[in-house]
């Protein structure tokens, strides 16, 4: 599991990426690829596409990361889910949160 | 040497023994001395001495002996024994340690390093002592620790698993994960004899998991019983939720409430994987997919309780489960996963029992494989009303002498209408007539029968033709919602008047709206469909009903006793 983040060119932008299983290991990483950054980004994207794996506490952490921007003003965008963890967030109506593509 | 210490000197040798203790008394600390083995164990025991220095030979029981016994008690505490002796062959040094010596000191005796000895010993003897009385506390705190997990857990499993999830409407498999589950499936009967189910999946395992499931339960079966709609009991949890869950942890959940008089089912889902409902009938599982956020995500104003209505015949039956059994791994690491689910169920004969199956299946999956996560399977069967248990109500036989005669009249207006339900209140009010508390559960059924039919077909004016199909069961209760969101004008009134004394009474329940009307007797009540299952029902249960006007107008009375026969 690799969490990896990077500011758009504008520094409007923060896009996190997350390699392999996104479960409760990567709960630290996850959070400070957006709190550590000195920067403050209006939009958030959450790249999923090395994802394998989603479970509920990824589910938590993704809401955690939606409150930090703004809770329900926030901009989160969620892409490149591979179906597996489509069917995860489905479930879940993310969709209803987050802007899933 | 900072701490001064008790020393036990034991040394046949008179001489030897005075200028040793001479020595040990000038370091600062308190000498015992004992002339031979024997002397030694005996102070050993008066005085408790914190070092013992022991001369190797002696008459009367031997430092050797004397070494091993004192080891021998002193089992859970550290004494170091220093042998005294003028021995100096390697074999004769070994037995002292064999014996229990921890050091030995060479006569003639040196002053600085004896002094440095001692201050070693002591200074072992603190690191024991300190670890000893860490030990003890760490195994007080596990002790402590598991016996209120023990504790609570019984509190837990009162308060969670209660209700009626033994009977013959529910099969069900738990097995937490640790001590406390992260699951929660709950099972209560409202007042009309409906059955709540409730299976819920905390984020995480354990005591965190199990905590939320404390208020959670105590809401719902606090409300259930009460008349409240199984909307308001999701609404409330969710609200519950929201408020005490700190952000990124929430409940996965599916609430069911099964009406038995009307073979209906009615869901609201919100996280947990698919449902299934197979048929007596037919082969093939429907599934019953989650439509909303799981429960302590979005505040009350965003939150969605709307649900879905599916009609169950006798035999028909609902398969729940949380996600812990999909993801259930087989020793190759392989997860059990919802294909194969549904490969088992298609391949079952209509109305065969799936539970069992699946259960079976499930353990033959895991194999030696341990279980990661909490599971819970549910299987929820239609049975026709008169299978299932009534609920008990609460009787309580000593008011029942006491005469009374009151009405009461209740209006809801639009804002009403819309936002709150009467049932609960009205319940509770003539539920406090101890003749009446016997009968909640027929009183409930008409009051809310009689209360659906004057808002929907009345203030509203659906019409329940399009019931006639599974899919216009659905599209009629979506419909519902629309026009009860949209509502701006229009009321219900009800007016209750209860009268009795000693010998009996009656009950009489008029409900009156502002809608057009509608054909309270001709083919729209035929018992056959989907639709109109609600005013038989209320001609069954009550002792007489009629609708007046253009049939907005509905009286139902209820008796007891002698009033039964003037009704």
């Amino acid at each position: 599991m690799t969490v990896r983040s990077e500011v758009s060119p504008d520094g409007r932008g923060l896009t996190i990426s997350v390699e392999g299983r996104f479960d409760f290991s990567a709960h630290r990483d996850f959070r400070e690829s957006y709190e550590r950054r000195n920067v403050d980004p209006d939009h958030y994207t959450v790249d999923l596409r090395e994802t394998t794996y989603l479970d509920s506490s990824a589910l938590g952490m993704l809401l955690l990361l939606r409150d930090h921007a703004g809770g329900d003003a926030a901009e989160v965008k969620i892409v490149n889910c591979n179906p597996d963890v489509r069917k995860i967030l489905t479930i879940s109506n993310f969709e209803q949160l987050f802007d899933i593509c | 040497m900072t701490n001064a210490m008790r020393v036990l000197i034991a040394d046949d040798n008179e001489g030897d023994r005075m200028l040793l203790s001479a020595i040990v008394r000038r370091e600062g600390h308190q000498v015992i001395s004992a002339v031979d083995g024997a002397d030694a164990l005996a102070k050993f025991d008066a005085d408790a001495p914190q070092i013992v220095l022991l001369d190797a030979l002696m008459p009367n029981v031997d430092g050797f002996e004397a070494a091993r016994e004192i080891k021998s008690r002193t089992r859970d505490s550290f004494v170091p024994i220093v042998f005294l002796t003028s021995l100096t062959e390697a074999g004769e040094l070994a037995r002292c340690l064999d014996a229990g010596g921890d050091d030995f000191l060479s006569k003639p005796y040196n002053p600085i390093i004896l002094r440095a000895k001692l201050a070693a010993l002591a200074r072992m003897r603190h690191l024991h002592t300190t670890l000893a009385a860490q030990r003890d506390e760490i195994a007080m705190y596990n002790t402590r620790l598991m016996r209120e997990q023990d504790a609570a857990k019984r509190i837990f499993d009162r308060i969670a698993h209660q209700g009626c999830l033994s009977t013959n409407v529910i099969n069900y498999l738990m097995s937490p994960l640790a001590l406390f589950n992260g699951d929660v499936l709950l099972a209560a009967r409202n007042p009309a004899g409906n059955m709540y189910i409730f299976v819920g999946d905390f984020t995480g395992h354990g005591l965190q998991a199990s905590i939320g499931a404390m208020p959670l339960a105590e809401i719902f079966y606090g409300m259930t019983p009460k008349g409240f709609g199984m909307c308001d009991v999701v609404r409330e949890i969710n609200r519950k939720l929201k408020d005490i869950l700190p952000i990124g942890y929430f409940c996965c959940a599916t609430m069911i409430d099964v009406s038995f008089h009307k073979g209906t089912v009615e869901v609201w889902a919100g996280g947990l994987p698919d449902a299934y409902l197979y048929r007596a009938q037919t082969a093939k599982p429907t599934r019953i997919g989650s439509r909303h956020l799981p429960l302590g995500v979005v505040s009350t104003e965003r939150f969605d309780a709307s649900t879905d209505v599916y009609y169950l015949a006798p035999g028909d039956r609902i398969l729940m489960c949380t996600d812990g059994v999909l993801e259930l791994r087989n020793p190759g690491g392989e997860m059990y996963g919802t294909d194969r689910l549904e490969v088992l169920l298609s391949s079952l004969p209509p109305g065969a029992p799936a539970f069992e199956r699946v259960k079976a299946e499930l353990d033959q999956h895991m194999g030696s494989a341990g279980r990661e996560d909490d599971i819970t399977l549910v299987e929820v069967t239609m049975h026709d009303a008169a299978d299932v248990l009534a609920p008990t109500p609460d009787i309580d036989q000593g008011n029942a002498q006491v005469a009374h005669d009151w009405s009461l009249v209740y209006e809801l207006k639009p804002d009403s209408l819309k936002h709150s339900n009467p049932l609960p209140i009205l319940q509770n009010v003539l539920t406090e007539v101890p003749a009446l508390r016997a009968r909640s559960a027929t009183i409930f059924t008409v009051l809310s029968e009689l209360y659906a039919n004057a808002l929907e077909h009345g203030v509203m004016g659906l019409s329940s033709d399009t019931k006639t199909s599974a899919n216009g069961f659905s599209r009629y209760y979506r419909r519902r919602a629309e026009l009860l969101d949209a509502l701006d004008a229009g009321f219900v009134r009800f007016e209750l008047r209860s009268r009795s004394d000693a010998d009996g009474g009656r009950l009489e329940i008029r409900i009156i709206d502002s809608g057009a009307g509608f054909d309270a007797h001709g083919a729209a009540y035929s018992e056959s469909t989907y639709h109109g299952r609600g005013i038989p029902l209320v001609r069954d249960l009550a002792d007489s009903l009629v609708f007046r006007g253009n049939g907005n107008d509905v009286k139902a009375v209820l008796c007891w006793g002698k009033g039964a026969g003037d009704g």
